[in-house]
C-alpha cells in the first residue's frame, strides 16, 4: 500500500488518497510497466502490425468461414437413414489411431517417469544422480512435444511410433517433476518406523514411501493420459499420427468445411476427456 | 483369539480386487491400443538405433548458424508478447462475463464459459493453421493464434480471481452512484490486479514455448527456421535451434518466476 502521508497536513489521515498499487513501490512499477510496454511497441514493429494486414485479415476470415460452414462430417441423413461416407470413416480412424497412441504413451511414458521421479527427488537420491534428474527434467519440460515430434519423425519415419515416442519424451517433465516435489514432501518417521523393524531398503521404499505416494501417482496418471489425449489430436499435423494429420491434409485440399468438422470432433474429445479425468481424479484423491 | 492375526496384510480383499481390475484394465488398454497402432515392429526395434543416429549426426552444432537464428528467436518472444496482450485484452471482458458474481445474466455467464472453454480446446497449432489461412503465412497469424488460444486459460483463471473478490468494496463503491464501470475500475480491479499480472506473465512464459511450434505451419517464429533446417538435412544447424530453444524458453521461465515474485 502506499499510502502517502502529508507532513504538511500532520493530521491522521493521509491529505492525498492514491489507489493501492500492486508492486512494491512507485518505481518497481514503473520500471516494470515501461518495459512491458517497450518490449510491446518493438513487436508490433517487429510483426510489422499494419491497419491494412489487420484489414486484410477480416476479409479473409469472412472467406475462410463461409466455406467452412455447414461442417461436413461425411455424414449424410438423406431417405431417413444415416449413410456413412469417406470423410466420416477417416475420422473414425484417426481418432481411434490418436486415442491408442495416448493409452500407449501413457504407460510407457509413466513407466519411465516414475525413476526419473526418485532421482529428481532430492531426499531420495545422492546430490549427482539429484542433478541428472532435474536436467532430465527440463530438458523434457522446455520442448513442446511438436518440436519432439518433428525430431522423432525423422529418426523414425511418419506414422504412430513417432508420436507415441515424442509424447514419452515429454512425460517426464510434468509427471517426474510433480511426483518428485510429492516425494520431497513425504513424512519421514513412517520411514523411521519401517526401519527400525529391521527392513531392507526395498521394503521401506515398498512399504513406507509408495503408500504415500501411489494416490498422487494414479492422480496424476489419469491427469497425464487427458494432456496426452489433445497433444495425440494434434501430433499428426507434423506426421506422427493420429486425426491430425488427416486435420492437416483436409487445410492443404482446401476442404474447409470438412477441417471444421475435425476441429469440433477434437474440441468434444478434449472436453470428454476433461471431463471424465477430472472425475476420475476427484474419486482417486 | 491368539493365533488368528498369524499375518498382516497391506489390503483386505476388496482392495485387492480393485487393484487387480485396475492394473488389469490397464494392461488390456494397452495392448489393444498398441495392437491398433499397427506399429512395425522393426521400426520399433530399431527405434533407439536410427535416434542415437541422428543424434550423432547433429553433434556438434553448428556454431556458425547460431548468428543466422537470432531474428527468428527475437520473432518468437515477439509472438509470445503480442499473442499474450491480444488474450489479455479478450480475456478481461470474457471474464467478466463468466464469472458468476459479475455477469450480467444466465446468458452472458453461457456465452463467457463457451469462449472460455472452446478456445482452451483448440490447440495452438490449429489456431496456426486457420490464421495463415486468414492473414497468410507470417508472424502476424501466429500472435493471433497464441492470442486465442491463451483467452480461455487467461479467462477462466481472472473469471476465479472475479469470484473469490470480497464484495464489501463493490458494495460501498455501489452506494457511493458509481456507475457499473467505475465500479469495475475501483471495486474489482484493484482487488484483483497483482493476479492479473502473474496470469499475464506466467501466460507470456507458456506462449514462448507455443510460439518455438507454430512455425511448422508457417506462422512464423524459431519453428519456421528448424521445419527449414529439418528438410535441407542439416543436422548440426537443427541441434543449433534446438538450444537455442532450449535457452530462450529457460531464460523466459527464469524472468516470468522473477516478475511473479515481484508482483504480490
Amino acid at each position: 500500500m502506499s499510502h502517502r502521508s502529508d507532513s504538511a497536513g500532520g493530521g491522521l489521515y493521509p491529505e492525498e488518497w492514491s489507489r493501492p498499487t500492486a508492486f512494491r513501490n512507485r518505481w518497481v512499477r514503473l520500471g516494470v510497466y515501461l518495459s512491458v510496454l517497450a518490449f510491446f511497441v518493438y513487436s508490433i514493429w517487429e510483426i510489422r502490425v499494419t491497419p491494412d494486414r489487420l484489414l486484410v485479415g477480416i476479409e479473409g476470415a469472412r472467406t475462410l468461414l463461409s466455406s467452412m460452414f455447414p461442417p461436413d462430417f461425411g455424414l449424410s441423413f438423406e431417405g431417413g437413414g444415416i449413410s456413412v461416407e469417406r470423410n466420416a470413416e477417416l475420422i473414425r480412424t484417426g481418432v481411434v489411431e490418436s486415442l491408442g497412441m495416448s493409452v500407449v504413451a501413457t504407460v510407457v511414458g509413466v513407466l519411465v517417469s516414475v525413476p526419473i521421479a526418485f532421482m529428481a527427488a532430492e531426499n531420495m537420491v545422492p546430490r549427482p544422480v539429484y542433478y541428472v534428474g532435474r536436467v532430465v527434467v527440463s530438458v523434457s519440460r522446455a520442448f513442446h512435444v511438436l518440436v519432439v515430434a518433428i525430431i522423432a519423425v525423422v529418426a523414425v519415419g511418419f506414422g504412430p511410433l513417432a508420436g507415441t515416442l515424442a509424447m514419452v519424451f515429454s512425460t517426464p517433465g510434468f509427471f517426474a517433476k510433480l511426483l518428485a516435489e510429492d516425494l520431497e514432501d513425504i513424512d519421514r518417521t513412517e520411514l523411521d518406523a519401517i526401519r527400525s523393524t529391521g527392513a531392507s531398503r526395498t521394503q521401506v521404499i515398498l512399504y513406507g514411501v509408495v503408500p504415500q505416494v501411489l494416490p498422487r501417482v494414479i492422480g496424476l496418471t489419469i491427469y497425464r493420459w487427458d494432456i496426452n489425449i489433445r497433444a495425440a489430436t494434434i501430433i499428426g499435423i507434423v506426421g506422427a499420427g493420429g486425426i491430425g494429420s488427416t486435420l492437416y491434409s483436409s487445410f492443404q485440399r482446401y476442404e474447409y468445411d470438412f477441417s471444421l468438422a475435425i476441429v469440433l470432433v477434437i474440441v468434444a474429445i478434449v472436453m470428454v476427456g476433461e471431463g471424465v479425468s477430472a472425475y476420475a481424479r476427484r474419486r482417486v484423491q | 483369539m491368539a493365533g488368528e492375526l498369524t499375518e498382516w496384510n497391506r489390503y483386505d480383499s476388496r482392495d485387492h480386487l480393485i487393484r487387480y481390475l485396475a492394473v488389469l484394465g490397464t494392461i488390456v488398454a494397452f495392448l489393444v491400443s498398441w495392437r491398433l497402432l499397427e506399429v512395425n515392429y522393426e521400426f520399433a526395434a530399431t527405434a533407439p538405433r536410427e535416434v542415437s543416429d541422428l543424434l550423432s549426426r547433429m553433434y556438434p552444432p553448428d556454431a556458425a548458424y547460431s548468428g543466422e537464428i537470432a531474428a527468428p528467436l527475437v520473432e518468437t518472444v515477439s509472438i509470445a508478447i503480442l499473442g499474450t496482450t491480444l488474450a489479455f485484452v479478450i480475456a478481461i471482458p470474457t471474464a467478466y462475463l463468466g464469472a458468476e458474481n459479475t455477469t450480467p445474466n444466465a446468458i452472458t455467464y453461457a456465452i463467457g464459459k463457451f469462449i472460455i472453454s472452446f478456445t482452451r480446446s483448440v490447440n495452438v497449432i490449429i489456431w496456426a493453421l486457420v490464421f495463415v489461412i486468414v492473414f497468410g503465412p507470417g508472424a502476424l497469424a501466429g500472435a493471433f493464434a497464441v492470442g486465442f488460444r491463451s483467452i480461455g486459460f487467461l479467462g477462466k483463471l481472472i473469471a476465479e480471481e472475479i469470484e473469490e473478490i470480497d464484495p464489501v468494496p463493490v458494495r460501498a463503491m455501489r452506494a457511493t452512484g458509481a456507475n457499473a464501470f467505475t465500479v469495475a475500475l475501483y471495486g474489482i480491479v484493484p482487488q484483483v490486479k497483482p493476479a492479473l499480472i502473474g496470469l499475464a506473465t506466467y501466460r507470456w512464459d507458456i506462449n514462448v514455448r507455443e510460439s518455438t511450434v507454430i512455425g511448422f505451419v508457417g506462422a512464423g517464429g524459431i519453428g519456421l527456421a528448424l521445419d527449414g533446417r529439418i528438410d535441407a538435412h542439416d543436422w548440426n544447424a537443427v541441434l543449433t535451434i534446438l538450444v537455442a530453444i532450449l535457452l530462450i524458453v529457460l531464460v523466459s521461465e527464469v524472468v516470468s518466476a522473477y516478475l511473479r515474485s515481484k508482483a504480490r
